[in-house]
């Protein structure tokens, strides 16, 4: 892990223009800045009467807002490109064969590998699922791996997505809206392409259809409504897909199948892209007051009638204390070194780790095991005394929910203010599709770029903002 | 000893139901001391849509009541050849893992009254001591017929000092899993030498012994599960074993009537 | 299309044409307000926007100029306000998402923001005009954007049933409020009151020009009624309305393969349209009869929800 001084994608760490970007500061130097302030207002103009919100949790139309777009690409060459899809292609097999395994005969907790109490006291553990074969032997058909780089050959997975991840549409509709902004940087730059993405999900989510299809699979996106804070993009996906955008109360079982109430009568859908939580998935199997599933569906989708996507219970495996794990798991299923590196991750279950974490806290971020969207941590080199003082108290009554990592020093990227370039933290998201046809990994995926100056904090709902993300064409 | 049965559970419900699902785990399990020998469900007012094996290797069947529907039949019979073998039922084959058995439940958290009562099972064995601790139980806990709520929790069972086998039964698993045994909820039927019809369903547990395998405890009768014993459903309390478990749209005031018949061959 | 598309494109484009008429009713009490002091019209006007129950309940029985147009511009707790009405087009349109090309959903977003920016605060009665225009203007956006980039498929279908229910209705309450300036017994006296009357008609379903091209500049109130109800060409009449709702049914019939009880009823309501002369209405009654046209619209409305599974 490097120390001291922060690696800049554009200027390195010695403000040295890096390659990827030299054409793109060719460009830069030619513009005008004023141009560029009014095509920054065009493009959250053209975000927001496309629509592309988010709501805000708990509230209404009112409250919808927009992810702040930077017109500044992420750029990545395609040798970074080739090492880090193949890291993830790794570690995604490897996540997929975790779980069948953990549902199936718990090969990994035999051997030793991973102790039985990640699973046994693991929430999100489905004991439904346990013998249960999924179409295709796929589990995570849509997987979001979240990557930090530090230095120049040096990134970290910060967190797999096994459950629902979100954030493709941005990936997305950035691309679109820089190919309308700026068409005559495209023209002198080969950026690997993006839009690929919604046909790849149909295909991929097509060749897991169940045995009970007939015909072309019907696939439908679940949502769990309008006022849900990705609605916009369970709808866009949907659109792209050519797939019907249906909620809990537009389906039933009718004749041993999950089928959709349409003008028409009711149809049958093959393969289920759902993004409403496990939990809410089925009130006759899971959570009986929840309104926003369908009763049954888990009966259906174990007697082999439908596809649910992502499968139920894959929550599993993106537990940030079975991440901890993730190089073992890797190893066991792939029998390979894994390419891609975890962050050094203490387990606050365990006495010594905890004895650590609490005498470091200062210099340490600290997470839920379950936690996400950027709360419930501690930030220690931020955090002020009280903070600390408090946390402190929370992670000595509950260890085990708790893991520690040291605090990174995130790469940052250029962003255009009104002074100019300055440069803030990013993360990146790289979207996978899984299919028995393969592993499809989307060049590049969602840069998240934290606005304030020296914040590592980039999730939308703390006010980070999204960038364009390019792979150079070799 | 070969059963013959029948089990017929007719809802009626003061309105039509709009959409209704229910979900069955009648059939009884083939393996271990039994075998099914025929079995078949039939439905009036409803319809099967699917049937599936669980994790805890129950036949699971999905049935849909009718739309517009006010009453809704399933008939269950066939006829099921048991062996005698002392309630020992034998080694676990999965797919869930043991360790899934030492889960407590809503209904099976373990407090201070089941603790009381864990604290009173002595015994040199492992199987002394699951006996023991079953008599204890229905020293406590009075059969009552009628007494109890079906929700009731363990805990709330041995407090009021009443209940029926289903309360036994979760007072037995929250006990036995704080004594470090998985512990299972069996549903089923038991012929009771004295007639054919019988009033409900009957529940008792068993707990995992090492050597063993599974144990039956029938806290309620004191009796090791024997030939006359049908085992039909198991889970980690009375939800996952449930003979029906429903939801509905529609269909206002149901009333419940219930037939079972046990008869040997 | 699934049920919940079909119900959203229907009320997306009710409430869009509800948001229009209301603010049609909005200028019409105003001009009434300037040509005669009449706090009494804005019970009328309201009570044509079927918001008059609700504004007593809120208010109280004395109806106040400035409350009452506040309440069918932008109060949010009257559901047929403008502003409601468009917030409401627009919750329905983000429903059917899938359903709407581009220019549509763009249209009607912009719509809806353009509306917030506008009602989001009071309006000055200064500035009423321009921000009904501006409504109007929109809301016309988003039917040149239907027109122009919309398939001619059920969901068009399901778009335009709603509009002309919807249109249909709104001019079935306009003659349902105002019948009695259009009764015989009335128009034989021809004063000047009414006059402003029949003027106010002819406005609040912007038909002015319209009654002029075909009758000339003299209004008269057996020639108000037979345009608003029996003409075949202008597009707010009920005829008109209840022709446009049998065609696209009609469509449906054809594109789905299935006739569906809606269309029965559909066949009888424009039969009866096509059938009466304007004098024959008036021996029937003209209260009677637009009160029958209103019950049939409102079966129809509700057969059409049964029969294309909007919510079971």
């Amino acid at each position: 892990m490097s120390e001291g001084s922060i690696f800049d994608e554009m200027w390195g760490q010695d403000q040295a223009l890096r390659d990827p970007y030299s054409e793109f500061q060719t460009w830069f130097e030619e513009q005008d800045p004023k141009r560029l302030r009014v095509k920054q207002r065009e493009a959250d103009e053209l975000f927001r009467l496309t629509g592309i919100t988010f709501n805000v949790y708990g509230r209404q139309e009112a409250e919808e807002r927009l992810i702040p777009f930077d017109i500044v690409p992420r750029i990545i060459s395609a040798r970074e490109w080739l090492k880090l899809s193949k890291g993830i292609e790794q570690r995604v097999r490897a996540i997929n064969a975790f779980l069948g395994d953990i549902y199936g005969r718990q090969e990994i907790i035999k051997a030793g590998r991973i102790p039985v109490e990640m699973i046994a006291r693991n929430e999100a553990f489905l004991p439904q699922m346990i013998g249960v074969k999924p179409a295709g032997g796929v589990y995570t058909h849509i997987v979001g791996i979240d990557l930090v780089r530090t230095a120049d050959n040096e990134f970290y997975v910060l967190e797999d997505n096994a459950r629902t991840p979100s954030g493709v549409s941005y990936m997305l509709e950035n691309r679109e809206t820089m190919l309308q902004m700026f068409p005559e940087l495209f023209a002198r730059t080969s950026v690997q392409p993006v839009s690929n993405y919604p046909s790849d999900l149909r295909r991929s989510l097509g060749a897991c259809a169940p045995d009970a299809t007939d015909g072309p699979p019907t696939v439908a996106v679940l949502t769990p409504g309008i006022y849900n804070s990705a609605y916009f993009e369970h709808a866009f996906l949907a659109d792209q897909m050519g797939a019907e955008l249906v909620e809990g109360h537009d389906l039933r079982v009718v004749d041993g199948r999950v089928a959709m109430r349409t003008t028409r009568g009711f149809q049958p859908i093959d393969v289920l892209y759902r993004r409403v939580d496990d939990d809410f998935l089925d009130p006759l199997n899971f959570n009986p007051d929840s309104q926003l599933g369908v009763p049954g569906i888990m009966d259906v989708y174990r007697a082999g009638g439908i596809t649910i996507a992502n499968a139920p219970g894959t929550g599993v495996a993106d537990d940030k204390a079975v991440y901890s794990y993730m190089p073992e798991i890797v190893e066991f299923y792939t029998g390979e070194r894994p390419i891609l590196e975890n962050v050094p991750t203490w387990r606050c279950s365990e006495p010594e780790s905890l004895a650590y974490v609490l005498d470091n806290l200062a210099d340490l971020v600290v997470k839920e095991v379950h936690g996400s969207g950027g709360y419930g941590m501690l930030i220690g080199p931020t955090a002020t005394k009280k903070d600390i003082a408090e946390f402190r108290k929370k992670l000595q009554s509950r260890p085990g929910n708790y893991i520690a990592q040291p605090t990174l020093s995130l790469s940052t990227v250029p962003i255009f203010t009104n002074k100019g370039l300055a440069p803030r933290h990013v993360d990146l998201r790289p979207f996978v599709l899984v299919s028995p046809e393969g592993i499809n990994i989307t060049p590049g995926g969602l840069t998240r770029v934290a606005l304030q100056k020296g914040s590592l904090v980039v999730n939308s709902s703390q006010g980070g903002g999204t960038k364009d993300t390019w792979v150079l064409e070799d | 000893m070969r059963l013959k049965i029948r089990h017929a559970t007719r809802y009626q419900f003061a309105e039509p139901v709009i959409y209704g699902l229910q979900q069955l785990r009648k059939t009884p399990k083939t393996g271990h001391q039994q075998e099914v020998i025929s079995w078949s469900t039939h439905v009036e007012g409803g319809q099967k849509e699917v049937t599936f094996e669980d994790n805890h290797h129950n036949v699971v069947e999905l049935i849909s009541i009718d739309r517009d529907a006010t009453q809704v039949t399933v008939i269950s019979e066939g006829e099921v050849e048991i062996e005698g073998s002392s309630g020992i039922v034998g080694r676990h084959p999965g797919p869930s893992p043991l360790w899934l058995y030492e889960r407590d439940t809503p209904l099976t958290k373990f407090g201070p009254g089941c603790r009381a009562l864990a604290r009173e099972a002595d015994g040199g064995t492992d199987l002394e001591k699951l006996h023991a601790l079953s008599e204890v139980i229905r020293d406590a806990v009075k059969y009552e017929v009628g007494a109890s709520h079906p929700d009731w929790t363990a805990e709330e069972a041995v407090a009021e000092g009443v209940g029926v086998c289903q309360d036994h039964s979760h007072i037995f698993l929250a006990c036995a899993r704080h004594l470090g045994y998985p512990a299972r909820y069996v549903s089923g039927y038991l012929m009771m030498n004295d007639r054919v019809d019988q009033d409900a369903t009957h529940a008792w547990a068993e707990a995992h012994v090492d050597g063993l395998g599974w144990v039956g405890f029938d806290i309620s009768n004191g009796y090791s599960p024997d030939e006359r014993y049908v085992r039909v459903a198991t889970g980690l309390d009375y939800t996952e074993a449930a003979p029906v478990i429903g939801t509905r749209f529609g269909g206002a005031h149901e009333a419940l009537d219930v037939q079972i018949q046990v008869a040997q061959q | 299309m699934l049920g919940k598309t079909a119900n959203g494109l229907y009320w997306m484009f009710r409430y869009l044409e509800r948001a229009e008429n209301t603010s049609r009713l909005i200028e019409t009490g105003l001009r009434m307000s300037i040509t005669r002091s009449g706090a009494t019209e804005w019970g009328s006007v309201m009570q044509t926007a079927g918001v008059l129950s609700g504004y007593t309940a809120h208010y109280g029985e004395e109806v106040v100029q400035e409350q009452a147009i506040n309440w069918m511009l932008r109060d949010k707790e009257n559901p047929s306000s403008v502003l409601s009405a468009i917030s409401e087009a627009r919750q329905n349109a983000r429903m059917v998402r899938t359903a709407l090309t581009h220019d549509v959903w763009e249209a009607i977003n912009a719509c809806f923001m353009n509306a917030k920016d506008l009602m989001g605060r009071k309006v000055s009665e200064r500035d009423l005009p321009g921000v009904l225009k501006s409504v109007r203007q929109r809301t016309a956006l988003v039917r040149g954007a239907t027109h122009g980039t919309m398939m001619r498929n059920d969901v068009y279908d399901f778009a335009r049933i709603g509009t002309f229910l919807e249109r249909g209705d709104n001019t079935a309450r306009i003659l349902d409020v105002k019948y009695y300036v259009l009764l015989p017994s009335v128009f034989a006296v021809g004063s000047t009151i009414d006059n402003v009357q029949w003027d106010s008609i002819l406005q609040s379903v912007s038909a002015k020009g319209g009654y002029r091209m075909v009758y000339g500049s003299q209004p008269n109130a057996r020639d108000i009624a037979h345009f608003l109800v029996l003409d075949k060409r202008m597009p707010r009449s009920l005829n008109f309305c209840v022709s446009k709702i049998r065609d696209n049914l009609g469509y449906l019939a054809s594109d789905y393969d299935t006739r569906m009880p809606v269309h029965d009823l559909a066949d009888k309501l424009a039969q009866r349209l096509s059938m009466h002369d304007i004098d024959e209405i008036f021996d029937f009654g003209l209260h009677e009869y637009i009160q029958t046209v209103l019950t049939a619209l409102g079966e129809l409305g509700g057969q059409i929800e049964q029969d294309y599974r909007f919510y079971v």
